[in-house]
C-alpha cells in the first residue's frame, strides 16, 4: 500500500492550472528524463485517456517538455517551455493516441532519444500531484513518485541467466548498501530481465561502470531522488 | 504498537488520538514525523511556507487581478472584493455574514490566481485549491487565528485527506468532483471544528456531514479547463466545510461514519461513466454554452476517445 505524506495532501506547490495535469505532467517528465540519464534531442508523448482529451488546456504539453528538460512542477518556466525547447535544440512531438484498457486516465508514453540511446517511460498521474512509473522500455514495472523521493532508485538491466540477481545484490551488500524495495519484470521475446530497486545510497559513476561489466549485465541507470 | 501513529482509516485516526491522548493535528504531525524521519520543526516550518503561498496567491490575485487565457475566469473576485469594502452597504441585504463572504473570496481568488498560471499549493489538488485557503481566510481574523493555529488546521485536514487517498481516490479523473472538492470540504470541515475546540469525533462527524453533500459530484469541466464549474464551486465547497462544521458543533451527528462515506465516495466514482471524469466529454462541457468555448479556444475536438465508454 501506499504511504502517503502529509505533503502529498498540502502539495505540491506548484504552477496551475491542474495538479493531475500540468503538476503530475512535470514530474513525469522528470521522472522519464532521470531515468533517461542523458540529454534527449529527440521526445515524443504519446497521451492517453484524459490526457489525450484535455492536455491543451491544462498546458500538460507545456509541464511534460518542461520535466523532461529537468524543470520542477513549481517552475514558472513551464509556461515557456515550447520556447526554451527550441532554444535547446530539443525536437519534441505530441500525440493522442491509446495505451490500453487497464491504464488510468492520465497516462503518458514519452520516448527520448539521443545519437546513443533511445528509452521509452510509461507513466500515470494518479492524482493531487502525484505519480507513477509503469513501463521502461517494454517491462512492466511499478514505481511510484514517492519511493523515487524517498530512495534512490536503481535500475538494472540483464540477460535471463543463472545468478543474475545475485550479481546486483551482492555487489551492493560488498559495497553496504542497503535494499529497502526490489522488483523484476522479465520480457519473454528477448530473454531479459530489468529490475528496479530502491536503495538507501546511490551507486557512484565508477561504480556503475564496473556493475557494467559484469557478464550479462546490459545497462545499470542510478537516479538521484526525485525532487519534490 | 502502543508508539505507532500508523492510521490508514477515520476509525484507526481516532484509536490513535485516544491512545496518545492527542487532538488529531498531533496525531498527523507524529504520523508524518515517523514517515519522514524529520523533526517538528521540519513540518511546521515547511507547512507554514506552504501557508504562504495559499495567502500570498490570495493577495497576488486581489492586487492584480487577471483574466485566464480562456477569458472565462478572472471577473469574480474583484467583485467579491469590492462587496467587502462597502460591506456597510452590503450587510443587511447578503444572507451570508462577512467571515463566509471572505471565505468564498479567498476560494475563488485561489481558482482564478490557478487559471492562469499562478503559483499554487494543491491541496488536496489544484482543482480543489480553493476551500482551505478559503476556509482559513474566512475564519482567521473572526477566530483570530495565530500561524501556529492555521498550521496546525492544515495538519488535520492533511489527516483527513491522507484517509480518503488511502481508501479512495483524490484525482477527478478516476472518482469526479466529489474525490476532489468533495475531499477538500471534508478536510476543511475537521480543520475548522478542531481549531474551535471539537474533539477528534466531532471532526470526523463535521468532515462526514460535509463530505456526504458532495458524493456523487461529477467533474465536467468546460473546454477541460479546471475554471467552469471548478472556481466557483470552490467556494461553495468553503461554504460546506462551514456547514458540516457548525452542525458538529451543534452537537449533529453524521449518521453514516466517515470511513463508510469515503467508501460510497470510492464506489460512486468506480460507477461514474468516464465522461463525467475530467474528459469534458459530458455534463456542463457539452451544454451549448461548454460547446462554444470549447470551439472558439481551438482545444481538442469533443470527439470519441477509443479509452472512452
Amino acid at each position: 500500500m501506499t504511504t502517503f505524506s502529509v505533503f502529498d495532501i498540502a502539495g505540491p506547490v506548484m504552477v496551475g492550472p491542474s495538479s493531475s495535469h500540468t503538476a503530475g505532467a512535470a514530474k513525469l517528465g522528470q521522472f522519464a528524463r532521470a531515468i533517461f540519464d542523458s540529454t534527449p534531442t529527440k521526445v515524443h508523448f504519446l497521451l492517453h485517456g484524459s490526457f489525450g482529451e484535455v492536455f491543451k488546456g491544462h498546458a500538460t504539453d507545456r509541464a511534460l517538455l518542461a520535466g523532461v528538460m529537468k524543470y520542477p512542477p513549481n517552475d514558472p518556466a513551464i509556461k515557456n517551455a515550447f520556447e526554451i525547447a527550441q532554444k535547446q535544440g530539443l525536437h519534441y512531438k505530441f500525440e493522442v493516441g491509446n495505451l490500453g484498457y487497464n491504464v488510468h486516465p492520465n497516462t503518458v508514453l514519452i520516448t527520448m532519444d539521443n545519437f546513443k540511446r533511445k528509452v521509452s517511460v510509461m507513466g500515470s498521474s494518479i492524482g493531487g500531484g502525484n505519480v507513477e512509473i509503469i513501463r521502461i522500455n517494454d517491462f512492466d514495472i511499478h514505481l511510484t513518485g514517492n519511493s523515487a523521493e524517498q530512495f534512490f532508485t536503481l535500475v538494472v538491466e540483464n540477460e535471463n541467466l543463472p545468478g543474475m540477481l545475485a550479481k546486483t545484490t551482492s555487489y551492493l551488500g560488498k559495497k553496504k548498501i542497503r535494499i529497502v524495495n526490489m522488483q523484476s519484470s522479465y520480457l519473454a521475446g528477448e530473454n531479459k530481465v530489468l529490475s528496479v530497486l530502491s536503495l538507501e545510497q546511490p551507486l557512484n559513476l565508477d561504480e556503475i561502470l564496473e556493475l557494467e561489466k559484469e557478464e550479462g549485465i546490459i545497462f545499470v541507470r542510478s537516479l538521484l531522488k526525485l525532487t519534490q | 504498537m502502543a508508539s505507532s501513529y500508523v492510521f490508514r482509516n477515520g476509525k484507526e485516526l481516532l484509536d490513535r488520538c485516544k491512545e496518545h491522548k492527542m487532538p488529531i493535528w498531533e496525531v498527523v504531525l507524529n504520523y508524518e514525523i515517523q514517515l519522514s524521519g524529520k523533526d517538528k520543526d521540519y513540518v511546521f516550518k515547511m507547512l507554514g511556507d506552504r501557508l504562504t503561498v495559499m495567502m500570498e496567491g490570495i493577495a497576488a490575485t486581489l492586487d492584480k487581478p487577471e483574466m485566464s487565457p480562456s477569458k472565462m475566469a478572472g471577473k469574480s473576485a474583484p467583485i467579491i472584493q469590492k462587496v467587502l469594502k462597502d460591506w456597510k452597504k452590503w450587510e443587511n441585504k447578503l444572507m451570508m455574514n462577512e467571515d463566509a463572504v471572505k471565505a468564498m473570496l479567498g476560494a475563488i481568488a485561489t481558482g482564478e490566481n490557478n487559471a492562469r498560471m499562478g503559483v499554487i499549493l494543491a491541496f488536496p489538488t489544484a482543482g480543489a485549491a480553493g476551500v482551505l485557503p478559503g476556509v482559513i481566510f474566512g475564519s482567521r481574523d473572526k477566530l483570530k487565528l495565530t500561524q501556529d493555529q492555521m498550521v496546525k488546521m492544515m495538519l488535520t485536514g492533511a489527516g483527513i485527506g491522507i484517509i480518503v487517498a488511502n481508501t479512495a481516490t483524490l484525482s477527478g479523473a478516476a472518482g469526479g468532483c466529489q474525490a476532489e472538492i468533495g475531499t477538500a470540504t471534508a478536510m476543511g470541515a475537521a480543520a475548522l471544528t478542531e481549531v474551535r475546540g471539537g474533539k477528534p469525533e466531532t471532526c470526523l462527524h463535521a468532515a462526514s456531514l460535509s463530505l456526504k453533500n458532495m458524493l456523487g459530484l461529477v467533474c465536467d469541466p468546460i473546454g477541460g479547463l479546471v475554471e467552469v464549474p471548478c472556481i466557483k464551486r470552490n467556494a461553495f465547497g468553503a461554504m460546506y466545510s462551514f456547514t458540516g462544521s457548525d452542525l458538529a458543533l451543534m452537537g449533529i451527528e453524521s449518521f453514516v461514519p466517515f470511513d463508510e462515506v469515503v467508501v460510497a465516495l470510492r464506489s460512486i466514482g468506480d460507477m461514474m461513466s468516464p465522461k463525467l471524469r475530467e474528459t469534458a466529454l459530458g455534463g456542463l462541457a457539452v451544454s451549448p454554452t461548454g460547446l462554444k468555448v470549447a470551439k472558439k479556444m481551438g482545444l481538442i475536438q469533443i470527439s470519441t476517445n477509443p479509452c472512452s465508454k
